[in-house]
């Protein structure tokens, strides 16, 4: 029984072959039941009526906002799909489970194997930092059960897991932008205005500020290439209560710009004691910390013209392939829908669905997993993040997103709006202003 | 200069520690009783005057006058329908039933307040601060912040030593069950002594709130600090805890100025070196 044929007619080898525990109990399972029946099967995960997508996302804990919009974008795909899904004249059912990883990574790959061995799931999608995608990703890989993630720079959910650029991976599939983007959007807002290039660095010690300061990868290497002077006291721990010893180098050095990959209570936190402590720099752009209107809001008037990098905002010229809408008939109906500010995770949200219905139509056979992953792989699809191309990316399994910076300014229709104000790295998307230094 | 700077900015630091460790001081000295949800408490505080201000328009401060007593209230309520419960010779159901009551806050401040990241916005008072000397300037709000801790602890010590709540709580602290054959009721003093330590949770709380933004999963990073301040100072004394604030925040800034990745370990290590040499905190009150 190590030989029997598959739909289209070829033989091929049986899934028993290939060690892997849940493949043998299911492969077993099925197996017997084909002898039974004499029916030759291909390795699916059920009888195909019903397609199950799982989604793992950081719904509590400190990474909460980024999944605030998941019921939103939910809710628009299943009104969008009617809970079904038609290929080549057949039905099936579609649907969606969603699970939270309560953004602890041992959580989420707990979350994931539930979704991948009890609910059997056809396809996972997974986003929100690398803390969610990559312990749900490394599940999918090991179960051989394909994956989309996104939001989280390529790198980390890449290389942290093992990646080798010529080999990949052989059922995870990732878009989003990249460290080297945010360093060239930064740079290019910089050189924007006169200053004295002298540059402050604020990296935490975790996953991100390691990246971010790191020697040879991050921003140093670039940033001494194209003139500017860095002054990186150290990484620091998260949720430091005090930030004078960085206020003093930076002072000493007479910095002009500060930047770094701060969580926004840090954020606040040195934002605050610069101020006090008399220290004025022209330019701060950091990430992570100013992604949600919320957080900038939480600095009163002192969050006018902080620059940050910018990976959505309604007014990219782009629209779902799922739905027709486009990046702004989103946002707002986000905000009519919840009377919130549009966050950049919606469009990444909405996108991560976009790819999955449409690799799952295109699989020939969608309870099929290695059809899925195949038809994943080809996957060249205009999304309202940007055009996803898995074929042009930096390495194998990653499609890249555009990247641009921008400015966050008090007035417009909220508190502050976010104005994209450098894409020389996607010119495609419009800039809504010039860059302007801090008052 | 900048050393200077790192100690004085320091000795602020250790107000705000104080501040938070005050109530864990207090409930551990009077009833032997470790609160793991202090943390949370804190943050229910901040989201209170959250969101009383964005109700009223109140100045954050104005709004202690509100969720003090009521979280003082709210307090009295917890020891005397659930807490006292716990009491007992074991000491694990205290520090489950409160590590259980950790995680049910935060999840009801998140469906409550979501996961938003939000801050007690005070305008100009927010950064405002004069400078002493050339290289040397001190935030008006961080030195509010000590002066109210100072306050704070004087406040207490003079209900401990002056009043005859404070007579009644120190001999339940050197022995419960003398005092109750005098005809006292420990349950309710035990709620008195939860009710002063959420009074203060509420001071904690609005001046953490207006410092940096908070969310509904931040109170645990904020227990470690004040439990460290607790037993460098010494269990049971107020003044011990200030003092432990006090050091733990300049051994932070010291070690930050060496690199900002000792900070949290130069604090550690004094802990550990105080533990090590003392056991029993600076300047203990109540024998181990």
């Amino acid at each position: 029984m190590s030989i029997h044929l598959s739909k289209d007619g070829k033989t091929e080898k049986s899934a028993l072959w290939k060690p892997s525990r849940r493949r043998f109990l299911k492969s077993s399972a099925v197996a017997s039941a084909a002898i039974v029946s004499g029916l030759s099967f291909t390795r699916r995960a059920r009888a195909a009526d019903t397609i199950k997508i799982g989604f793992v996302s950081p719904k509590t804990g400190p990474l909460a906002p980024f999944a605030e919009s998941d019921e939103f974008i939910l809710a628009g795909v299943r009104a969008a799909l009617g809970d079904e899904l038609t290929l080549d004249g057949t039905t099936y059912g579609l649907e969606i489970i969603v699970k939270d990883s309560q953004s602890n990574p041992n959580r989420a790959a707990d979350v994931a194997s539930e979704l991948l061995l009890s609910d059997e799931v056809n396809l996972m999608v997974v986003s929100s930092t690398p803390e969610t995608t990559n312990p749900v990703a490394d599940q999918c890989e090991v179960n051989e059960v394909p994956c989309i993630s996104t939001v989280a720079p390529w790198q980390p959910w890449f290389f942290t897991r093992g990646g080798q650029p010529d080999k990949g991976f052989d059922y995870t599939y990732h878009f989003f932008w990249g460290l080297e983007d945010v360093i060239a959007v930064f740079t290019e807002m910089w050189s924007s205005l006169e200053t004295n290039k002298s540059v402050g660095g604020l990296f935490p010690n975790d996953g991100d500020g390691n990246a971010w300061g790191d020697e040879n990868l991050g921003f140093p290497p670039v940033l001494a290439s194209q003139g500017f002077t860095l002054t990186d006291p150290g990484r620091y721990q998260n949720l430091s209560d005090d930030f004078s010893a960085q206020i003093s180098a930076f002072k000493q050095a007479n910095a002009e710009i500060v930047t770094g990959v701060m969580i926004p209570p840090d954020f606040t936190t040195f934002w605050t004691q610069a101020k006090q402590q008399g220290f004025t720099p022209k330019i701060a752009s950091v990430g992570k910390a100013l992604l949600f209107p919320v957080t900038v809001e939480t600095l009163g008037d002192a969050g006018h013209n902080l620059s940050s990098e910018i990976w959505w905002t309604p007014s990219h010229p782009f629209s779902s392939s799922l739905t027709g809408a486009s990046a702004k008939d989103v946002a707002a109906a986000y905000t009519t829908e919840t009377g919130k500010q549009w966050t950049q995770p919606i469009g990444f949200a909405h996108a991560l669905f976009e790819v999955a219905v449409d690799a799952l139509t295109r699989s020939g056979d969608p309870s099929d997993y290695d059809s899925v992953r195949d038809a994943l792989a080809e996957t060249k699809l205009d999304t309202i993040v940007g055009p996803l191309d898995w074929s042009a990316g930096p390495v194998k399994n990653v499609a890249k997103t555009p990247l641009v910076g921008g400015q966050w300014r008090l007035g417009g229709d909220f508190t502050y709006d976010l104005v994209v104000t450098s894409n020389g790295s996607a010119p495609a998307i419009p800039t809504g202003g010039a860059f302007e230094a801090i008052a | 200069m900048e050393w200077i700077n790192a100690i004085v900015q320091g000795v602020l630091l250790g107000g705000l520690y104080a501040l938070f460790a005050t109530g864990l001081s207090l409930m551990f000295g009077v009833m032997r009783f470790v609160n793991i949800a202090h943390g949370d408490f804190i943050i229910i505080a901040a989201f209170a005057a959250f969101t009383l201000t964005s109700l009223t328009g109140m100045h954050p401060l104005a709004t202690l006058i509100v969720v003090a007593p009521v979280l003082a209230l709210a307090g009295y309520a917890n020891q005397r329908l659930i807490l006292n419960r716990t009491l007992g010779k074991d000491i694990l159901p205290p520090l489950l039933v409160t590590f259980g009551m950790s995680v049910v806050l935060q999840n009801l401040m998140l469906e409550a307040f979501t996961a938003d990241s939000r801050r007690l916005q005070s305008g100009a008072l927010e950064t405002a601060s004069f400078q002493v000397i050339d290289g040397l300037s001190i935030g008006v709000l961080p030195l509010l912040v000590f002066l109210v801790a100072v306050a704070v602890i004087w406040s207490l010590q003079r209900v401990f030593y002056g009043t005859g709540v404070g007579r009644l709580l120190r001999a339940t602290s050197d022995d419960q069950t003398t005092v109750k054959l005098m005809g006292a009721n420990n349950a309710h003093i035990f709620a008195i002594a939860t009710a002063i330590a959420s009074f203060v949770v509420a001071i904690a709380g609005v001046f953490l709130a207006m410092r940096t933004n908070f969310d509904p999963s931040i109170g645990p990073a904020r227990l470690l600090f004040a439990f460290e301040a607790v037993i460098i100072g010494g269990l049971g004394n107020l003044w011990g805890t200030l003092a432990g604030g006090i050091l733990l925040g300049v051994a932070q800034n010291i070690g930050a100025q060496i690199d900002p990745g000792f900070q949290v370990l130069f604090g550690h290590l004094v802990f550990l070196a105080i533990i090590a040499v003392r056991p029993e905190g600076l300047f203990p009150r109540i024998k181990a």
